[in-house]
């Protein structure tokens, strides 16, 4: 109860500023619209070429799943902003639950995401995408969970980091295998073999192609397994580091 | 209020493949009785900031124990934070965020309901004299201004000990005398314990009843002001000699009322030497100068300050190592 409390007591502060900055909340809202109009036309031709039926039942869950990643990458150069000005600090000398300053901090980030799937899953359906909504369902659920963890594990990186200058070449490191190997925009199984097998090493390729699976109405796949798996798993894992950067004494 | 025996903190630092370990604060003891004012004086890097960080349960002890308002600070971090406040050297707000709400919510993080945390809140805005404040942005408030919302911060929850990590450094004049008598108002008005650091020695001097140095980790000096000066035998005399030539002439006859030569300081046309009840001395002294034809330019006397304290008990002045 408490914990909750806490929890939402950061959340509302996180929200409150960002929310009075309108400009940080248009972009947030501007990508995914123009990920749909300005990339998606360009697959339209070569969907067939591999398999799909509809272009954008094969997009957009691919796009939900970059939002979810690269979105919530990005949350922890806010957090050494507010290290800086000395609001970590001064949030850890409360006697607050360390978890609560964390999950605060993710409830924004992910509500974030949220919408923006939202806004994103909308448009596709407008586009004409075609997709169960129980998939749908499952899809931003696994996305939002993603997002969560790609939000924790950034906000850890922030605070053992505490500078920009070797945030952003680190993320940069990380951004540009999953994106490669996720099969995010175009399917991993158009590559040759040996592109495809070190695929298999990349989590974040599991759940899009469980996203992806969702959004076309297969759920009782072992890649289903895979993803809602790998998702759980990176969930669980960024938490838990979240958690013990927020916790550790001399961040 | 605070019990702290043999606190050591250990930082492992890297320079090229060289590891070293650097003990920055190395085996301290220090006791504060309730409601006392303790000034924690010592130069930049001599470990101020880091015991305040352990007493403070922001950094866990490599060694040593400490207790603070009765609680161990590794076991019952948890009641030691809900009972004091904490003002740290690198402010507490965010600089856009809204000053009274940052205040606000810093209460409710402590339990406060919104409503207390709201009445608490304009209370310490009034007595800090950050009326009209509540709805400003930190970034846009003075440096003065944005220290004394910060000790609000750290007085919304009421607390009978405040610790104050370095509380005026960087402050013009003005706003630091403004911001003395605001943390003299903290034990003469809600009866607090307090524990600050500073490297201003008038400050500590100014503000505590009691003083700790700190040097290199180890705690050097422990005592009243006054006590810590008379530590430090007599009044410094400088006097300015007109001629070069007549400078070790005068520097004789100071020897003679001193009894050492070795002690007396001679630089250029300055000669200088610690003297005891200066006084009642100088009046003879100067006469003796007179008769013996030398002319003074100037002559300067000194009481003794917390900085010649630091330099007898450290063989360094504050103000070099600051």
């Amino acid at each position: 109860m408490t914990f909750l409390r806490e929890s939402y007591i950061v959340f509302r502060r996180q929200m409150r500023m960002n929310l009075r900055n309108p400009a940080w909340v248009i972009i947030g809202m501007l990508q995914p619209v123009l990920y749909l109009f300005l990339f998606g036309p360009l697959l339209k031709p070569l969907a067939e070429q591999f398999g799909a039926t509809n272009a954008y039942t094969f997009f957009v869950p691919g796009l939900l799943v970059q939002l979810g990643i690269f979105g919530a990458f990005f949350a922890g150069f806010t957090l050494i902003a507010e290290w800086r000005d000395g609001v970590i600090e001064a949030e850890r000398v409360t006697p607050a639950s360390r978890t609560a300053l964390l999950v605060g901090r993710l409830m924004r980030d992910v509500l974030q995401l949220f919408v923006q799937a939202l806004i994103l899953v909308g448009l596709g359906y407008v586009v004409g995408m075609r997709a169960p909504v129980r998939g749908v369902v499952l899809g931003v659920a696994l996305t939002l969970l993603l997002g969560a963890a790609c939000a924790a594990a950034s906000n850890a990186l922030a605070l053992s980091t505490k500078s920009e200058d070797v945030m952003a070449p680190v993320i940069n490191m990380v951004m540009m295998p999953v994106l490669l190997l996720s099969g995010i925009l175009l399917p991993m199984t158009i590559g040759p073999a040996w592109l495809v097998r070190s695929s298999d090493f990349m989590p974040t390729r599991w759940i899009v192609d469980a996203v992806r699976g969702a959004f076309g109405g297969s759920f009782a796949t072992s890649s289903m397994a895979w993803g809602i798996s790998w998702t759980l798993v990176l969930f669980a894992a960024a938490l838990w580091w979240g958690t013990s950067t927020f916790r550790r004494e001399n961040s | 209020m605070i019990h702290a025996r043999g606190l050591v903190q250990t930082f492992h630092t890297k320079a090229g493949r060289e590891k070293s370990e650097v003990r920055a604060v190395d085996g301290v003891d220090i006791d504060v009785a309730e409601g006392e004012v303790v000034g924690f004086l010592g130069p930049n890097g001599a470990g101020k900031t880091t015991t305040l960080r352990m007493l403070t349960t922001l950094l866990r002890p490599t060694a040593g124990t400490a207790t603070v308002a009765g609680f161990d600070v590794v076991k019952q971090a948890e009641q030691v934070r809900r009972s004091i406040g904490y003002v740290s050297q690198s402010g507490s707000t965010g600089g856009t965020a809204r000053a009274g709400e940052e205040v606000m919510d810093h209460g409710m993080l402590y339990g406060l309901t919104s409503a207390q945390a709201k009445e608490r809140g304009h209370q310490l805005f009034e007595q800090l004299d950050l009326d009209g404040m509540w709805s400003r942005q930190p970034k846009s408030m003075s440096g003065g201004q944005r220290r004394r919302l910060d000790i609000a911060m750290g007085l919304i929850h009421d607390p009978t000990l405040v610790f104050l990590d370095e509380p005026t450094t960087g402050l013009d004049p003005q706003a630091r005398a403004n911001l003395w008598t605001h943390i003299a108002d903290l034990r003469s008005r809600r009866g607090a314990t307090v524990f600050l650091t500073t490297h201003y020695l008038d400050e500590a001097d100014h503000l505590s009843d009691r003083i700790v140095v700190i040097d290199h980790g180890r705690i050097v000096a422990s005592d009243t002001p006054d006590n810590l000066k008379a530590q430090v035998s007599g009044d410094l005399v400088d006097l300015e000699i007109a001629a070069l030539e007549q400078v070790s002439a005068a520097a004789e006859k100071v020897a003679t009322v001193v009894g050492d030569a070795a002690d007396v300081e001679v630089d250029a046309h300055h000669v200088r030497a610690r003297v005891q009840r200066a006084g009642v001395v100088i009046p003879g002294l100067l006469r003796e100068l007179d008769q013996a034809g030398i002319t003074l330019t100037s002559i300067e006397v000194r009481r003794p300050t917390l900085d010649d304290v630091f330099l007898t008990l450290t063989g360094r002045s504050l103000r070099d190592s600051a």
